[in-house]
């Protein structure tokens, strides 16, 4: 069950020739998809191609008409595995993830893959999460488009673009037999635009009839030889069969420019940044009609020798517009110029940062400055963050930091509560973080966690620390990591190399930092699929003897359970499950329950947390611990009292964490929980009136002196 | 540049997580694309998709001006600096981020923002005060945008039970940077056919308040102090002892933390509170800013005599406006049962504190009688203060206030009093401004259990290294001492400062 439905996205998929579809990027994307005679999809979520996977899962009924089969894979390497079926069979598929991080996790597969061929096209969709908004390392994905022979489609970011590359994919992938990777970036991903749908397609070839009449080709199998014979096919049949399908079908794209002694060269995803930044210095319009002629680079990789070579002759300087590092587009397109003679003085990173994204701001210096050295007389007009300097010297320091944290009522906040007192209690420990939501504990208020090295391997990373020692380290993992490998890498190895860590596996139900996805141990039922398996279970299996599940909200418990694990010695690794649902997810499922039972009148109740700012002394200790959205401050009511007192807002959805680290940290009496009781039976009611009857007479004697004498 | 021909008109919007920034940004592609224009959004919420910033973007042209052109335009995926024609911030702190990226130029842009406040996990986790002041935000919105329509639209939402993107989107369309109507804007919440009335609600609340828009108050210091009103004859007697006793300047701090201490404890109490006082006020120089020692010691004095034991606790919990003010908070109708429960964990310094001071000193000296009650003190109890038992309970602990003056923590507590009030009064003779910065240190002196602790540990420090710095020097040494101390809980900060003044 993702975070969000996307019944109103899967209906789009089902449009057809004559329709208009009207939606995200990613979303055109998994329509071409279907258009395209897809006949499987795998891919692994994440940021920002969640949504490709999500509206595949709610897809079923599409999904089983066209025969096409999906599969959230356990990782990108299972996705990227995935594609085997295209080696033998004209079986067209398409595997998506998050990259660099996902092709990373991919590469075993997707290198094997690469080295054989494929026969059905295969485009793996890569979500580039780079520049502003990203998670991840900086990187690029045309690396390993190159190391390992596949071609980078990196088109212009608007739909009809981004889908007709999408259908190009394939005949590319199969015209050269091998894998293409399809470039989105962030801002693309979740752009909102339209194009002219098409009908879909059902597969070539069923599956069926695929693995009933299997087919075998020795030398598409990565061992010697076959494979000295792939890399002799990579060069002399795979690449020149691509560079003619790129050349015949004009995958490229020039556009011409009354200048012709200068030019722009541009990755396509680019393209859109470039021709806004020219419209801003009166060298282009908004329909992208342009002085400079551009080369549009829609295939990023393989590049295509005679075009760059036809579009540079006769210029005095051709500008290079290549996002991230290193500059691998550079560095060939140089070598291009010089094996056919040409003297274009090419800049590229001489002129633009070296590293970091291309925003306009930063293309405006970058051309600005190719300009002032190959057109004397170009004037460029003001820049408008001119105007806004002394503006900006101004409130420079005085914008607060806004780091990303857990959400209101989280079920990860009590560990990091629970930690960070075991950690005053017993000093600082080393923590192995990993990937996720959990995370964000390395930030404000938490600052717990020292490394984090990659999905699901948190306690891989904390391997190293097998040492006899009175302070374990301590490693996080998440259940989406868990089963994504931390069972074998984490808990497994640490069972065989007898290692007396303690891994803490965050289990919320679903891979909630890419959108709720549901996963092995997932509590909720779906016919589809099986899940409910425990995460205890699974590592008592492997061999853990020291193994606790514990409800995250019970602090107590939770702080028990930790301090026990850190002392005990000679049981081998210690694994605590901290269990309890994500409250987005949950909140989803709930307030439309809650809303309806008050609605049809049944008794239910609603929790809600409050500080007396009376008794709170403004000193913060419960926000230091706890950093929940809804737990924030206000000016302090009492005249006589600067700090500002802790309040909890209205966005509080009762989780009752704030209470129980006020016990359990001894903090202050300031906390309450009120609990509103709708539809009250008879006796809710007869009770509540004696009560307020007896209290109301009670508290007017205890407050008539006071009032007489104030 | 060839064909000059129309611009897109560009949308820039900051909003915070659960703030509706991706619906505000469907209803605008909505708006412009049922109303002849081609739209284009998009967005980067990246790493910070739970609750930091993101950045919306929305552009749109007139469908009849593409058609003429016979070309699709390119629309930009992110605001382009000196072309943003509408900026809309959700939060104050958001307005001074969108400064900050350039997308507010004179020359083009309409600047909306929300006034309020959604502090950052910086602001609210500070020992102390940490606020920021973000007067220089608006100073800088009021140079930097063409227009400027700014008022508290979290207020306008909460008022009217809605959503801040429908006030928001009612600011818009008051706002006339869009070439659509207010009927055009209130169609597109209709169509989506979800809270219709309440978005509605929320847009003509935004519609009105964009309207009205008047943003000097938010820049106006709020420092002044309500008056204090006496109602009762014990408070007005008080109140006159006061205004035949203080300056002028500080008579309100004076009659406020009067009527504290009388609330606190009796009209015995609230005599000493000005009996201390004026021994202070006869040292007060005579000079132009008001009697600044005698305020700082008002202020302080009545909070540290006010100190919160479990009595002063009991008294707050059970009061009966307190009570009303929590149901109507949560919404309760006339006749709806509702609960409070308290959280309460004190610890075994704490009870001693109420017990009679003799008892007290002889359980605080002895090992084994902590060991013997520890288990009593392991974990917090909850009190239900609205029903029956829970409340006889609190309000028969807060009724000990008649024995409060035989209890340990008041014996103390009066000594503490008393040597803070010495020093002060030692260090006026010949460092005024030393006097007040030590008058306010004993600020730090407050709060509950390891807080109190804390406090008191480094006030003590402070207290000291005053008594060995140079007159002149006090304040300066002081001051620096108090913000190291509210730096952090560790206190290595204060630490690092406390060896600095004493070298």
């Amino acid at each position: 069950m993702a975070e969000r439905s996307f019944k109103k996205e899967v209906e789009k998929l089902k449009l057809g020739a004559g329709e208009e579809f009207a939606g995200e990027g990613i979303l055109a994307v998994t329509k071409a998809l279907l258009q395209s005679g897809v006949a499987y999809v795998g891919g692994y979520q994440g940021s920002p191609i969640s949504h490709l996977m999500d509206v595949l899962s709610d897809a079923e009924e599409i999904l089983s008409e066209l025969g096409v089969h999906f599969e959230t894979s356990a990782s990108e390497a299972a996705a990227a595995a995935m594609a085997a079926a295209s080696v033998n069979y004209p079986l067209r598929g398409a595997v998506t993830w998050k990259s660099t991080v996902g092709t990373n996790v991919a590469s075993d597969a997707l290198a094997n893959l690469a080295s054989g061929g494929v026969t059905g096209g295969v485009v793996v969709i890569v979500g580039e999460d780079y520049g502003e908004g990203s998670s991840i390392m900086q990187e690029r994905t045309h690396a390993f488009a190159m190391k390992s022979q596949m071609w980078l489609i990196d088109p212009r970011p608007n739909l009809p673009s981004i889908v007709d590359a999408v259908e190009h994919a394939f005949e590319l992938s199969e015209a050269s037999h091998t894998p293409v990777f399809l470039e989105m970036r962030i801002r693309s991903c979740h752009v909102h635009g339209r194009f002219a749908a098409k009908d879909n397609r059902p597969p070539r070839m069923p599956l069926r009839s695929a693995v009933e009449n299997p087919k075998r080709d020795v030398n598409r199998i990565v061992l010697p030889p076959a494979s000295f014979l792939h890399e002799q096919e990579k060069i002399k049949e795979r690449w020149p069969a691509a560079v003619r399908y790129i050349k015949e079908h004009r995958l490229n794209e020039m556009f011409d420019g009354e200048r012709e002694d200068i030019g722009i060269i541009v990755q396509g995803g680019i393209y859109n940044s470039l021709i806004r930044t020219l419209e801003q210095l009166n060298l282009s319009d908004i329909y992208g009609r342009t002085k400079i002629p551009l080369y549009v680079m829609n295939v990023a990789y393989p590049l295509i020798d005679d075009e760059i070579v036809d579009f540079c002759r006769g210029k005095r300087a051709v500008l290079l517009v290549e996002e991230g590092q290193p500059n691998y587009i550079e560095q060939a397109v140089n070598s291009i110029l010089r094996e056919a003679g040409l003297d274009t003085r090419l800049a590229g990173k001489s002129m633009l940062p070296k590293a970091g994204e291309y925003t306009v701001q930063v293309l405006r210096a970058g051309i600005v400055s190719f300009l002032a050295a190959h057109d004397p007389d170009y004037r460029a007009p003001t820049d408008p963050i001119s105007l806004v300097t002394a503006a900006l010297e101004k409130i420079r320091g005085h914008i607060p930091a806004r780091p990303p944290g857990l959400c209101t009522g989280c079920p990860e906040r009590p560990v990091f509560s629970s930690l960070k007192m075991l950690q005053k209690e017993m000093g600082d420990f080393h923590v192995s973080a990993d990937i996720g939501c959990h995370l964000f504990s390395i930030l404000p208020p938490f600052e717990i966690g020292n490394t984090t090295m990659g999905y699901g391997l948190g306690a891989a990373g904390a391997s190293a620390f097998n040492t006899p020692s009175d302070k374990p380290p301590i490693a996080i993992m998440g259940d989406g990591g868990f089963w994504h490998n931390g069972l074998t890498s984490g808990i497994g190895n640490a069972v065989f190399n007898k290692s007396e860590a303690l891994t803490i596996i965050v289990d919320n139900n679903y891979a909630a930092a890419t959108g709720g996805q549901d996963l092995l141990s997932t509590k909720s039922g779906s016919p589809r699929r099986s899940m409910r398996h425990p995460i205890e279970k699974a590592v008592r299996g492997v061999g853990v003897e020291w193994a606790k599940t514990v409800q995250t909200y019970d602090i107590a418990s939770m702080r028990r359970a930790l301090k026990e694990a850190v002392t005990r010695k000679g049981t081998g690794p210690k694994v605590l499950v901290a269990q309890s649902e994500c409250m987005l997810n949950r909140q989803r499922r709930e307030k439309p329950q809650f809303a309806k039972s008050v609605q049809e009148g049944r008794r239910v109740v609603r929790d809600r947390f409050g500080v007396d700012a009376d008794t709170c002394t403004g000193d913060h200790a419960c926000v230091r611990l706890s950093g929940c959205p809804s737990l924030t401050i206000k000016p302090n009511p009492d005249p006589l009292k600067s700090q500002p007192v802790s309040h909890v807002d209205n966005s509080c959805v009762g989780c009752g964490h704030c209470g129980e680290v006020a016990h359990e940290a001894v903090l202050c009496p300031s906390f309450y929980r009120a609990r509103l009781v709708f539809n009250p039976g008879a006796m809710d009611k007869l009770l509540w009136k004696l009560r307020q009857g007896a209290i109301g007479w009670m508290s007017r004697r205890n407050e008539r002196h006071l009032a007489q004498a104030l | 540049m060839a064909a000059s021909g129309e611009r897109p008109i560009t949308i820039a919007m900051l909003a915070l997580g659960g703030q509706g920034g991706g619906v505000l940004s469907n209803w605008l592609v909505d708006l412009a694309e049922a109303n002849g224009y081609l739209a284009q959004s998009t967005y980067v919420a990246g790493v910070a998709q739970r609750t930091g910033a993101t950045v919306y973007c929305v552009e749109m042209l007139r469908r009849a001006a593409v058609e003429a052109e016979g070309r699709p335009p390119v629309f930009a995926q992110y605001p382009v600096p000196g072309d943003v024609d509408v900026v809309i911030a959700s939060e104050l702190a958001e307005t001074g981020r969108a400064i900050e990226k350039g997308f507010v130029t004179p020359n083009a842009t309409t600047l909306i923002a929300s006034s309020h406040r959604d502090y950052a996990i910086s602001e609210k986790s500070a020992l102390g005060d940490g606020i920021m002041d973000l007067r220089p935000v608006i100073e800088a919105a009021r140079e930097v945008a063409q227009r400027f329509i700014c008022f508290d639209m979290a207020a306008r939402a909460r008022e009217t039970s809605s959503v801040i993107s429908a006030v928001i989107f009612g600011a818009i369309a008051a706002s006339d940077a869009l070439p659509f109507q207010r009927e055009q804007f209130e169609a597109v919440i209709r169509a989506s056919g979800r809270a219709v009335e309440t978005n509605l609600a929320g847009f003509s609340a935004g519609f009105a308040g964009a309207r009205g828009s008047i943003t000097a108050d938010v820049t106006a210091a709020d420092d002044d102090m309500p008056i204090a009103t006496p109602n009762g004859p014990a408070g007005q007697a008080l109140a006159a002892r006061i205004d035949g006793m203080l300056p002028v300047q500080c008579r309100n701090i004076a009659l406020h933390g009067a009527l504290r201490t009388l609330s606190y404890q009796d009209e015995d109490y609230a005599a000493l509170y000005l009996d201390r006082l004026a021994r202070i006020t006869s040292l007060d120089r005579q000079n132009s800013d008001g009697h600044a020692l005698t305020r700082a010691v008002a202020r302080e004095l009545a909070l540290q005599m006010c100190y919160e034991d479990t009595i002063r606790v009991a008294e707050i919990k059970t009061r009966a406006h307190r009570l009303d003010g929590i149901g109507k908070d949560i919404g309760a109708a006339p006749g709806q049962p509702w609960y409070v429960t308290e959280y309460f964990h004190p610890r075994f310094e704490e009870v001693c504190d109420t017990l009679p001071a003799g008892l007290a000193a002889r359980a605080l000296a002895s090992p084994r009688i902590r060991r013997w009650t520890a288990p009593l003190f392991r974990s917090g109890r909850n009190v239900s203060t609205n029903k029956f038992w829970g409340y006889c309970f609190l309000s028969a602990l807060a009724r000990l206030r008649r024995w409060r003056r035989k209890t340990w923590r008041f014996t103390v507590q009066q000594q503490h009093i008393e040597d803070w009030l010495e020093a002060v009064a030692q260090t006026a003779a010949n460092d005024y401004e030393g006097a007040i910065a030590l008058a306010e240190s004993i600020e730090i002196v407050r709060g509950y259990g390891e807080t109190y602790e804390r406090g008191l540990t480094r006030y003590r420090a402070m207290l000291q290294t005053s008594a060995r710095t140079a007159p002149g020097k006090k304040a300066d040494v002081l001051r620096r001492l108090r913000t190291a101390a509210l730096a952090d809980e560790e206190g290595s900060m204060f630490e690092k400062t406390l060896s600095e003044a004493r070298h």
